[in-house]
């Protein structure tokens, strides 16, 4: 049985702006019927000030689904367009009061019956970039597809990298036989097999590029190690979190994390994320720990 | 019983409250390991004994030594299979379906990493097999047959009794996954050519956690679990005594309801399926009705996805079971209706209702009166539905972006 919010079983159980709208000049259809879940999203859009003045739905779809729709309708009612297109699927999990990992896929189908109805509205095509896979790593929702395709575009070899770019795998680690799958499915694409002993080597080029250990100064070292963080602070803000550098005691560096992602479990995957870039960076073993653990 | 209606026998059952009678005092005064030389372990062992005869009188095996018990029915097909195997190197495919329950299927999906050839028999739109093609994939190389004596989804029966003889004509090793069929129809193992056979204690109304492997006499076997002695050595660890005892006790039980099992349960069954099917329009019974284990029935509900309805059943205290990729989480519905060819719109919908002895026909007519309404309000909502009826080309109606 899913572990459902008192939100989620009232949207499904009481769903509001059901049914197709009468008059509606806006639709969006989005959806997989072989997934199971697909939704029809109706619009009634004031042409003069395109504020959506009603909304409707219509799914065929589990109790996630039809209380993501519902929840989507409420969301977009007397909002521009502009405005109702800034909702992101995390916002309707919120809204929602958190969606299962499995389920949140139903929020990502709402999101995107919005842009498809805006589409329709504007005259646009919209097309769907969006290919879901097997649900892999249930801690942090990342299916086989997002997986492939990341250890497709940075040559990934083995499953310390996956979790460092994807986060999968970093928390209870019971996936990781799946992440080895793919893993052995593309390397042997390039006539490579897998190895779970393989080191994670620097390449060459930018090994020579990078400055080698005791050549850079105390400040050049910390500003270096800045600009690590500084790249990878988006991504974490993305999923909202933040992070920033406390202290840098010889090899060990601290970072407070902050936002989604104190208390959150992929904590230890991100610094491990981090602490990856800064010694690909330094050119040398360095510990990225969580500002609570320096001595006082 | 707990408050409700519970129609998912298949998934499990009510532990009877005979049998926990029966094992309790194997949890405290009498703890001893059967295998000890005293007092304490002797009384274990031959209460262990009586229920190895009566598993053995339930499903009509030979001897009673044919009986190994295991940790679960998982844990019975896994050694089957891998004794089978290691049992015969110079064999190396294995004949299944493609309806199987997982236990057996991914086992075969991971043998085939390792090089294993495994054919998988399909089933026509009734999830009946073609025993034509059965028969052509016999040889001298294959290790092992494994078929579901019952589909643990529709309830719909295979011939095993038949395909254990093709099998043992052809000289190849037949065993059957009947977790779902031990205790629902009659079996008389000695006469039949079955060499393996597994069941679970927990969908007879035994505990969870005990299952069986039937081992025919003369069989090749390999163990899975090497060690002590237990089992004759077939089966190492130290037994599950109290849950070996109660399962002895679900047999006798099971015995004395076959009757009624095929009889009154039946009877529920039938009358639920003729109810729902007479009150909701665009619905049908899945599997082959007239050839099914008596407790189950599979309707699969058109243009509406079965979590929901799970969902709406439970807010009324009526516990059932969806084929829908939902409720499992995964990306496609059942792989049983996907292999009977049922379209995806009712796939998702399919919903099955299993019985147990404890079922009354007062509670049937609780969730034939129950389930009209809930099928209505979902498909109010379905893209797929309007006026009270499917939309015209339903699948061309409604064809939203990315399939």
């Amino acid at each position: 049985m899913w572990d459902y919010s008192e939100t989620v079983k009232d949207h499904f159980y009481n769903p509001r702006n059901a049914g197709a709208l009468e008059g509606a000049n806006a639709v969006g259809d989005v959806g997989s019927i072989s997934c199971g879940d697909a939704l029809r999203l109706t619009l009634d859009v004031d042409p003069e000030t395109e504020i959506i003045k009603d909304a409707g739905f219509q799914t065929f779809g589990c109790g996630s689904a039809i209380a993501s729709s519902s929840a989507l309708t409420e969301m977009v009612k007397g909002k521009t367009l502009d405005e109702a297109l800034a909702i992101s699927n995390q916002d309707i999990a919120d809204f929602l009061e958190g969606l299962p990992p499995e389920k949140m896929h139903c929020s990502v189908m709402g999101r995107e019956a919005l842009q498809a109805a805006v589409a329709n509205y504007r005259g646009e095509e919209w097309s769907d970039d969006h290919e879901e896979g097997a649900l892999i790593c249930k801690c942090f929702a990342i299916d086989a597809v997002m997986i492939e395709e990341t250890i497709r575009a940075n040559d990934l070899k083995t499953v310390e990298q996956v979790t460092h770019y994807t986060k999968a795998g970093g928390s209870c680690s019971s996936c990781h036989e799946g992440i080895e799958e793919i893993l052995t499915n593309i390397l042997a694409e390039k006539g490579e097999s897998f190895d779970p002993d393989t080191p994670v080597t620097i390449d060459p080029a930018e090994e020579k590029a990078a400055p080698k250990k005791g050549k850079l100064t105390a400040v050049q070292r910390i500003l270096k190690i800045e600009q690590v963080i500084a790249e990878v602070r988006p991504q974490i803000q993305a999923d909202r979190g933040d992070i920033e550098l406390v202290d840098v005691e010889d090899k060990k560096i601290f970072v407070k994390l902050s936002g989604a992602c104190s208390g959150c479990q992929m904590a230890t995957a991100t610094l491990g994320g981090v602490q990856q870039r800064i010694i690909e960076e330094l050119g040398e073993f360095v510990q990225v720990l969580p500002a609570e653990l320096q001595a006082a | 019983m707990t408050k409700g209606i519970y129609l998912d026998n298949n998934a499990t059952t009510m532990v009877d409250k005979q049998v926990v009678d029966e094992m309790i005092p194997y949890f405290t005064e009498q703890f001893g390991n059967p295998s000890s030389m005293h007092q304490f372990g002797d009384k274990v062992g031959k209460a262990m004994k009586t229920a190895r005869a009566q598993v053995q009188n339930l499903i009509g095996a030979e001897f009673e030594s044919e009986i190994v018990f295991t940790s679960c029915g998982t844990e019975a097909d896994s050694t089957a299979i891998l004794s089978a195997l290691k049992a015969q190197p110079q064999r190396n495919e294995i004949i299944t379906t493609v309806v199987e329950h997982p236990a057996v299927l991914s086992l075969c999906e991971y043998l085939e990493k390792d090089g294993y050839k495994v054919h998988y028999l399909k089933v026509n739109k009734k999830g009946q097999l073609d025993l034509e093609e059965y028969k052509s994939l016999l040889g001298p190389k294959t290790a092992i047959v494994s078929i579901m004596w019952a589909n643990n989804e529709t309830g719909t029966l295979f011939p095993v009794l038949e395909m254990a003889e093709m099998a043992h004509a052809a000289g190849v090793m037949f065993h059957t996954d009947a977790v779902q069929a031990v205790g629902k129809i009659p079996m008389d193992l000695k006469n039949s050519k079955i060499d393996m056979l597994s069941l679970s204690g927990h969908k007879l109304h035994a505990p969870k956690g005990i299952g069986v492997l039937y081992l025919k006499r003369g069989t090749r076997y390999r163990p899975l679990l090497r060690g002590g002695h237990q089992e004759r050595g077939r089966r190492a660890g130290t037994e599950n005594a109290a849950s070996i005892i109660g399962l002895g006790m679900a047999c006798e039980m099971a015995k004395k309801h076959m009757e009624y099992e095929n009889s009154c349960v039946k009877a529920m069954r039938d009358r639920l399926q003729e109810g729902i099917m007479e009150e909701v329009s665009n619905c049908f019974v899945t599997g082959d009705p007239d050839n099914r284990l008596p407790n189950t029935l599979n309707i699969a509900f058109e243009f509406v996805e079965g979590e929901a309805i799970l969902m709406l059943l439970n807010k009324m205290g009526i516990a059932a079971s969806s084929g829908s990729a939902c409720t499992s989480g995964s990306l496609e519905p059942s792989h049983v209706m996907l292999a009977m060819d049922i379209p995806f719109t009712a796939a998702h919908g399919s919903i099955r209702f299993s019985f147990s002895r404890y079922n009354t026909m007062d509670e049937v007519e609780e969730v034939i009166k129950a389930v009209p309404p809930i099928i209505e309000k979902l498909r109010k909502l379905s893209p797929y539905w309007g006026n009270g009826k499917p939309l015209e080309n339903p699948e061309a109606a409604f064809a939203p972006t990315y399939s």
